[in-house]
């Protein structure tokens, strides 16, 4: 359960830290709490999975990595597990889910493949298939990027 | 982007410093000053390299449900579309792929009941059916971080 106070404590962070010298004191003040009850609660919430990661999100395409290709397979029921595995071990890889199917849409395992072209990921889409020995799968590239923006919750 | 500047992304992108001065601090770790941070936090926030300093929440932790959702949208309507379904706030990224199912959005909300609601909606003010929601059912992998190399070409 999330508190009332890491809501205001999660309104407040997702604006982005500040650019000053103590950003937790100036986001703390504003919250009406110390910087050292901030920075425990920002602790905790991240030892508790509410914050995933404390850092920056980058764009990955300003920094070289073009391409980037959403590759669907057909996994058998019974071996998704492992190949699920098997897919998200490659380092190319940024995410990788096993989803739901839904109607004619027979592709239950989605990854997320990062190259410099797209020759590159169709490449570690072969290998992919190689080492998981799903055959059946599709390279859907991204022709354009219609949204990409921060989720803003509680709002 | 210099030196300077990708060895800083590669830190902060997974250990930024949760202490009272945490520029300070990286300015320690680089060997340079907590200004000269600042000023290249500002400037790679201003371009568009940062999306967001600070903390990445998990949404499931957050208590919030997502699916992805891809429709059949004729080219000649993916404009308007996209206007619709880019409007939602639950909406993070939205991309246009190579598959009859061509627009494929993610989508965020408090609840199952929500989610439902925001979907029908799209459908009906876009006029199109053909859309499919795929929640995931297991995460195997979620990696945000890209290693900036040395030698690689500057933007």
């Amino acid at each position: 359960m999330i508190s009332k106070t890491e809501m205001e404590i999660v309104r407040a962070l997702q604006e982005g830290l500040p650019l000053v010298s103590r950003p937790y004191s100036l986001v703390a003040e504003k919250l009406g709490i110390t910087e050292k009850e901030l920075l425990n609660a920002i602790r905790d919430m991240a030892d508790r999975g509410l914050i995933r990661r404390f850092g920056a999100a980058v764009r990955h395409q300003d920094l070289g990595f073009t391409a980037n290709a959403m590759v669907v397979w057909k996994a058998r029921e019974d071996t998704v597990e492992e190949a699920g595995l098997i897919l998200s071990g490659f380092s190319e890889v940024s995410h990788c889910y096993q989803r739901e199917i839904c109607g004619e849409w027979q592709y239950n395992l989605f990854t997320m493949v990062h190259g410099r072209t797209e020759e590159e990921c169709r490449a570690v889409a072969e290998a992919m298939s190689k080492a998981s020995g799903i055959e059946d799968y599709l390279v859907l590239f991204s022709m354009a990027e219609l949204k990409k923006s921060s989720m803003k919750y509680f709002l | 982007m210099d030196k300077l500047d990708r060895d800083l992304l590669n830190i902060i992108q997974s250990h930024f410093p949760l202490t009272a001065e945490p520029y300070a601090e990286l300015a320690g770790m680089l060997g340079t000053s907590a200004g000269e941070i600042i000023k290249r936090l500002e400037k790679l926030t201003e371009n568009g390299t940062i999306r967001r300093l600070g903390s990445i929440f998990d949404s499931r932790g957050l208590g919030y449900t997502g699916t992805l959702c891809a429709m059949q949208v004729p080219p000649e309507m993916v404009e308007p579309v996209a206007e619709i379904v880019n409007g939602y706030s639950g909406v993070t990224h939205n991309y246009l792929r190579n598959h009859r199912y061509n627009m494929w959005f993610t989508l965020l909300a408090p609840d199952k009941k929500e989610l439902g609601r925001i979907m029908e909606e799209i459908k009906a003010r876009s006029g199109i059916s053909e859309m499919i929601s795929l929640p995931a059912v297991k995460t195997f992998k979620i990696k945000v971080n890209f290693h900036l190399m040395e030698g690689r070409d500057d933007q």
